[in-house]
């Protein structure tokens, strides 16, 4: 390990930093400054242990104390979450925010638990290990609360598709994610694939992972019973990683920096799936009291969370862990981020068979200490003790900023600088020409290149997966119930208000997930923001989460977990805000899901939502006007309600041939991605249905085709269940503007273009650039 | 009617072959890689998935695992045996089938639903096909490309021993750089069967392209309760 910048070095004399030696010593010069700390953080933690720290001590208050793990700036406005969930909508949880992932109740019986977290970081410094370490990570957490995993999803954003640095970046993220994700046998259903140049220096890899478990197997993250052992197994600890979450994920990339590619971990797959294999045996065995995955700070995580979380103290021999690299230091090995580990605390009377299940799947378990009657965390090293501490100081009452916060200066401008000044397309011709355009431009091309390097079908529940609205599986195999989930995020939106643009993140995922047929259940988040230190990211950063919380309690479902990076910025340079969004829905049987894609002719196609004239912040105006400004569309939670029921009716009702929410592109995007999917075309025969502007006539058919509003989706219904549908609605606005068939798109007196030329502009984009 | 399903460490479509074994009326065994025993199945699958995470070369370690002691001197013996996707890059370590597999021509793992020309009908576990029929079912792997030698090559055609094949697309590529668009093939006897392409995915209404694969375990089902008849 060279990297001296981010792990503390021993004195030169003597060798090893004890409790004792340290208390004798107090007046050592201690790199906390190297180590990220604060003058007065680490004065705070002389005070918690009376002295200086030990070396080791200093390692894992470092790491723990970090933004990345400590949620220092952000936990102050968690009290948000609390106050906006009420009793209604804990009656579905079983596990709520703090645990390893939030899990909730889908009936029958079974619980389901998901979560998504950043890795965006290390996957700028090394994509192909930063992304795949980012799926590994998110399943750990999942497999932890006692859950199999049944699917990942991966929200993704790049910097400028033409700029050479995507070129390196992207195809290592997504070779990195379907590497993992493919090798450890979880179907990859949805997701997304973003590109702005906000995010060159700072790409976004977030990872979503769902499992599913009977309600009687939650399992939590805590280290009780007096004498109960402490067995870390899996992956023997290397010297991968170390202070890599810390490190990565709390500082920003200054140009001239030190190189930080040490301290990006490196993923083993195959070691994982055993893992959990191994893990659910061990959970079916009833072996296992208390687990906790190692991830961000690895053993000082681990060791601290699971005896904070329980009623004693904690005894660990650091000379007992398995190393790949017999040099390493005890604070390195506390610190490593070696991947692929988990701990679990399990009664002296069950050992022999832990033991014995993880032999069978030859996966390395050694027992390296026990619950202690006592209330701290003791870490010896060859019988000397190198740690002395409270685990709640380590794990849980880290510092706490309450950074000041100002709404930017340029919102003013910003705001006022709406579309309605730009050129609109003015005939027929330039409308199929923008059109064609869009249909090929970056965000809105076709992703397969990206998602075809994904398995969508190992484990043989996949119903609904990419590109389509939400990925689709099923959970029990007997009767069809499974669970719909989607991840979405408009980062120009939030740009524009943060609030609002969290909440139409919020809205669309709830409406994918309705689309697909599924009744929204539960929100998990990754707010991906700036630095906390700039007052304008900050209270972007507490809009945001107002914005999801509150929208949250209107349509009545909980947060039940997730993640924030902050530090997503090059210099002064803050990416967009973009809280990515997950929504997790259930459906009684998946195979009632409805697909986006127009499957037989001659099907009513159905607007259903209000259209306005909503062109700020859309597609549109990016790709043909390359503009931000104005205000984003207007948030209509309860017209998302009203829609969503009816989306998740009908698809119960089997009326639904294909159903597709409007978003980026609006309604010529939406009716063209219909088309696409199995190469229908549609007759859009009443295009003045769509909507009306200020004066009551109907909008212009550029408007109607391109703006974004929301609380909309199209559905296509075969022509004799047009009534039964109709009869549904109830007051959600409504319009029969088309019929499927043909092999073209055609908006009669206003354009015309075949699904080939549409198919062939679409598929162009990215293997022009990433190649075949 | 017993059909083993063999799990590896890092087998992953295992319990999605048991699955379609069960869809297709087939009772499926469960084997373990670190047992030299078939447990008296009538014909075993080796799943799909990356076993021993495949760092080596893929299905290089699965050859040498315990069941594979029992299981080529069985199938040299006439068991019913089919390879899916990382079975069949043990089947070809194993030297139960010629050829080899390789990283794909285009360097990426690749998820599709993919068409496929039934060459063969008459092995165990295709005669519920028609010879020339097309069927579309699931591929997805990253080292799926079917390489052999010329000879290797001529004998294969000239046998009959050509299973599948891809249907090239419109530039006359298939999905791996598979030589002569082979996708799967046999041994002499017909008894074991190799393809890159999952059937197991492709069993049931609404979880995968189509019901093409049904056809892969009905045909295994039928000719064991033949067979039984008969003796």
């Amino acid at each position: 390990m060279s990297d001296t910048q981010t792990v503390p070095q021993a004195p030169a004399v003597p060798v090893l930093d004890t409790v004792e030696h340290a208390a004798a010593t107090p007046d050592v010069d201690q790199p906390w400054a190297e180590l990220g700390l604060k003058p007065d953080e680490y004065a705070n933690i002389r005070e918690i242990v009376g002295r200086r720290p030990t070396i080791a001590e200093l390692a894992m208050y470092s790491v723990m104390w970090s933004e990345h793990c400590s949620y220092k700036s952000s936990k102050v406005h968690f009290s948000l979450w609390g106050e906006n969930t009420t009793d209604e909508m804990r009656e579905k949880l079983l596990v709520g925010i703090g645990e390893n992932a939030g899990v909730v109740d889908i009936g029958d019986g079974w619980a389901v638990t998901f979560k998504v977290e950043s890795h965006n970081h290390p996957s700028y410094v090394e994509p192909y290990q930063g992304a795949a370490t980012g799926v590994g990570g998110i399943i750990r957490d999942i497999m932890s609360m006692g859950a199999r995993p049944i699917a990942v999803m991966d929200p993704l954003r790049f910097g400028n598709l033409h700029h050479p640095d995507t070129q390196r970046v992207l195809p290592g993220v997504v070779a990195g994610v379907g590497g993992y994700g493919n090798c450890i046998g979880l179907p990859n259903i949805g997701g997304e694939v973003v590109f702005d140049d906000c995010y060159q220096g700072n790409p976004l890899v977030n990872a979503l992972c769902v499992g599913a478990m009977r309600v009687e197997d939650i399992h939590l993250a805590k280290a009780s019973g007096v004498g109960n052992k402490v067995i870390l197994f899996g992956a023997k600890t290397g010297g991968d990683g170390i202070g890599g979450v810390s490190v990565l994920a709390s500082e920003t990339f200054d140009e001239g920096g030190p190189t930080k590619r040490p301290a990006v971990q490196v993923g083993d797959p195959f070691a994982e799936k055993v893992l959990i294999e191994c893990c659910l045996d061990l959970y079916k065995a009833g072996v296992v009291d208390g687990i906790q995955d190692l991830g961000g700070a690895g053993l000082s995580c681990a060791t601290s969370e699971l005896a904070s979380n329980g009623d004693g103290g904690m005894q660990v021999e650091l000379d007992l862990v398995p190393l790949r690299d017999a040099s390493l230091q005890p604070q390195e090995i506390l610190m490593s981020e070696s991947q692929e580990r988990m701990m679990a605390v399990v009664e002296p009377k069950h050992l022999e068979q832990f033991l014995a299940i993880t032999d069978r799947w030859d996966v390395e378990a050694t027992v390296i200490g026990e619950v202690t009657d006592g209330d701290h965390l003791v870490i010896t090293w060859h019988g000397e003790v190198i740690v002395d501490v409270p685990p709640r100081s380590v794990a849980h009452e880290g510092p706490t900023y309450n950074r000041p916060l100002a709404r930017p200066a340029y919102l003013d401008e910003l705001n006022a600088s709406g579309t309605a000044s730009l050129a609109k397309p003015e005939t027929g011709d330039e409308i199929r020409s923008q059109l064609l355009t869009l249909i090929g431009s970056p965000n809105l091309c076709d992703k397969s290149w990206v998602t075809d390097q994904y398995d969508r079908y190992v484990l043989g529940n996949t119903a609904l997966a990419q590109p389509d609205d939400a990925g689709v599986v099923r959970v029990d195999e007997e009767t069809g119930r499974g669970v719909a989930v989607a991840t979405d995020c408009n980062g120009r939106f939030a740009k524009l208000d943060p609030y609002a643009g969290a909440q139409l993140a919020l809205a669309e995922a709830y409406r994918n997930v309705a689309t697909a047929g599924a009744a929204p259940l539960a929100v998990t988040d990754c707010l991906n923001f700036g630095s906390p230190e700039d007052p304008g990211v900050m209270w972007q950063f507490r809009e945001a989460i107002r914005g999801i919380a509150e929208g949250c309690k209107f349509l009545g479902i909980p947060v039940t977990g997730g993640n924030v990076s902050f530090y997503n910025q090059t210099g002064d340079v803050a990416i967009h805000p973009t809280p990515v969004i997950g929504v997790l829905g259930v459906m009684d049987d998946v195979s009632k899901r409805s697909g986006s894609g127009f499957r037989s002719e001659d099907a009513h196609v159905y607007l259903l939502g209000t259209t306005r004239d909503e062109l700020d912040g859309s597609e549109w105006a990016h790709v043909i006007h390359k503009h931000l400004g104005g205000l984003p569309p207007q948030v209509d939670l309860a017209a998302e309600q009203a829609l969503g029921r009816v989306l998740v009716e009908a698809a119960g009702a089997g009326v639904v041939e294909a159903a597709h929410d409007l978003s980026d592109g609006g309604l010529a995007i939406a009716l063209a991605e219909a088309c696409m999917r199995h190469g229908i075309g549609v007759t859009v025969d009443a295009l003045d249905r769509v909507g009306v502007d200020a004066d009551g006539n109907p909008l212009d058919a550029f408007t109607a085709l391109f703006s974004e509003s929301t609380a909309r989706a199209l559905v296509a219904v075969p022509a004799g269940r047009a009534a039964e549908f109709e009869a549904m609605l109830g007051d959600v606005p409504h319009a029969r503007i088309g019929v499927t068939g043909g092999r073209d798109l055609e908006v009669p007196g206003v354009f015309s273009v075949s699904v080939a030329e549409l198919k062939s502009a679409h598929e162009f984009t990215l293997p022009a650039v990433f190649g075949a | 009617m017993k059909i083993g399903v063999v799990t590896f460490p890092g087998s992953l479509d295992d319990r999605d072959a048991a699955r379609a074994v069960r869809e297709c009326g087939g009772e499926a065994v469960s084997l373990w890689h670190g047992d030299a025993d078939l447990k008296g199945v009538d014909a075993v699958i080796l799943p799909g998935g990356f076993s021993y995470g495949d760092y080596l070369r893929c299905g290089a370690i699965a050859r040498f695992a315990p069941v594979m002691d029992a299981l080529v001197p069985a199938a040299q013996g006439g068991l019913p045996v089919l390879g899916i996707c990382n079975g069949f890059q043990v089947l070809t370590e194993s030297h139960l089938l010629p050829g080899a597999l390789i990283r794909n021509d285009h360097r990426k793992f690749n998820c599709v639903d993919q068409r496929l020309v039934v060459e063969n009908a008459t092995t165990a576990w295709t005669a519920d096909f028609e010879a020339g029929q097309e069927i579309t079912i699931v591929l997805k792997n990253g080292e799926g490309g079917f390489v052999a030698d010329e000879h290797t090559l001529d004998t294969l055609e000239g046998e009959g021993r050509v299973v599948f094949r891809y249907v090239p697309d419109e530039q006359g590529r298939n999905p791996n750089g598979s030589y002569r668009h082979i996708a799967g093939i046999t041994n002499e006897r017909g008894n074991v069967v190799g393809l890159m392409p999952h059937p197991e995915h492709a069993v049931e209404e609404g979880f995968g392209p189509s019901l093409d694969g049904r056809g892969f375990f009905t045909s295994i089902i039928k000719q064991t309760l033949e067979s039984a008849a008969n003796a």
